[in-house]
């Protein structure tokens, strides 16, 4: 393997993890208000939380580059408070990831508090328990195999990310060039093909591994809860 | 004193209660679907009333002239659900030490231990609630609300789904809680017998029928 396609692999893993897990509080707060919450606009935070699963990755990619870019709102706000900058970064490759799979990592974890008894809930609040409480205690708690189901699907998204990635922030190797764009990188070089077989090869060792991680750790999760 | 003074309608269906005993302990009695869990949950706050006035023990729960509604984890109001409602991501040592996690930082404590014998569930405290029988739940969860020091406790068919042994057995139980406590207490039976063993003052509940108990 080349020290590129090495770049690569371990670049992705980053993007795809500091992704994932930076986008998991906002998801199960989102989750949560849609599951439980009763409030006016719940279709609209619905509709706006499901776009970037609709939407061409494209449009998501340019809208990250217009709100988040140096002269973004956001990418100014973040530079200048927390000096952190997402465009041509690779953290903006985890802005991007973490967008593109925040849809499906929040339609996991709604799936799972749904199914968490409201009555247990309600057991919880007569012994006095407060919301915040009863939230940390029972609710989340027994919704975490889907709230691990959740994180898993946003890092398998995250990992395969390649069009809102290589719009808003390129594909430059060594800073944004993860494993998706060096796969398309490849296939546009006629001496590129034993390169895209290597990374296809681990592309698919790494969804293997994965998936079967999060079955395992489901499985694990939902005997010790019974 | 017991004040439940209640009007709810849902519909056509409307259940009305109107009682107020000195006793510390009620129960109420009546088939199925005459509307007395709705009591309950009414008491507890886990349904409002669209009336009345509801005070246990001197302390205003709900009034709704006066827009009283206590939010139901601020009543302390101790239910031991039909189902008992189990958490179970804990074992019964934890569902137990939730209970009494939860108890206000004034009320005398109810030692953990007092409660584990009293009840007879020392051998069950590591186990998880899906591996219990039906009786061992209702004394968990007895216990559970116990420790969580509540001014009343509210008993949802407590016997329900018991054999005789296991039925006399927990009579026995709340009865001798309900004298170690002192803790007021209302019970809902479907069976008049259960109704007088276990509380001393009973009302009569009867689908579309207002209840009433005056002393």
């Amino acid at each position: 393997m080349t020290a590129t396609e090495w770049t690569a692999v371990m670049l992705s893993l980053r993007v795809a993890s500091v992704g994932a897990l930076a986008s998991l509080p906002f998801a199960i707060a989102v989750a949560y208000a849609l599951a439980r919450g009763r409030f006016p606009g719940k279709t609209a935070l619905d509709v706006l939380v499901h776009l970037p699963l609709v939407m061409p990755p494209v449009v998501t990619g340019w809208l990250l580059l217009i709100g988040f870019g140096r002269h973004g709102v956001f990418g100014e706000f973040f530079e200048r408070v927390f000096g952190v900058t997402f465009a041509f970064r690779w953290t903006g490759a985890a802005l991007a990831a973490g967008v593109m799979g925040f849809p499906m990592m929040v339609r996991a974890i709604r799936l799972s508090l749904e199914s968490v008894d409201h009555k247990l809930e309600q057991a919880a609040a007569t012994l006095g328990a407060g919301p915040l409480r009863i939230f940390a205690t029972v609710t989340l708690p027994l919704a975490f195999p889907g709230v691990f189901a959740g994180l898993i699907l946003g890092f398998a998204k995250a990992i395969g990310e390649f069009g809102a990635t290589i719009t808003f922030v390129a594909n430059i190797p060594g800073e944004t060039q993860t494993l998706a764009t060096a796969i398309y990188n490849t296939t546009q070089d006629p001496a590129g093909a034993s390169s895209t077989w290597r990374l296809t090869a681990i592309a698919i060792a790494i969804a293997i591994i994965a998936l079967s991680a999060s079955e395992a750790l489901a499985r694990g999760l939902g005997g010790r809860a019974r | 004193m017991i004040e439940v003074r209640a009007r709810r309608a849902f519909g056509a269906t409307v259940i009305e209660a109107d009682i107020a005993t000195a006793a510390d302990s009620l129960a109420l009695v009546g088939p199925s679907g005459a509307g007395k869990t709705t009591l309950l949950n009414m008491v507890a706050g886990l349904e409002t009333p669209d009336a009345g006035v509801i005070a246990i023990g001197g302390a205003v729960l709900f009034d709704s002239r006066r827009g009283v509604n206590v939010a139901p984890r601020m009543r302390r109001i101790g239910y031991v659900f039909q189902e008992p409602r189990l958490f179970p991501n804990y074992s019964v040592a934890g569902n137990l030490r939730y209970g009494a996690s939860l108890a206000p930082p004034g009320a005398a404590p109810i030692g953990f231990e007092e409660v584990v014998g009293a009840l007879g569930v020392d051998l069950l405290l590591d186990r998880r609630p899906g591996k219990l029988s039906g009786g061992e739940k209702q004394r968990v969860a007895i216990g559970r609300a116990l420790l969580s020091r509540p001014r009343a406790l509210l008993l949802d068919e407590p016997l329900s789904g018991l054999d005789p042994a296991r039925r006399e057995d927990l009579i026995g139980l709340i009865v001798a809680l309900r004298d170690r406590f002192k803790l007021p207490m209302i019970l809902v039976s479907h069976r008049l017998e259960d109704a007088q063993r276990l509380a001393e003052a009973s009302a009569q509940v009867e689908p579309g029928r207002k209840v009433t108990l005056a002393e």
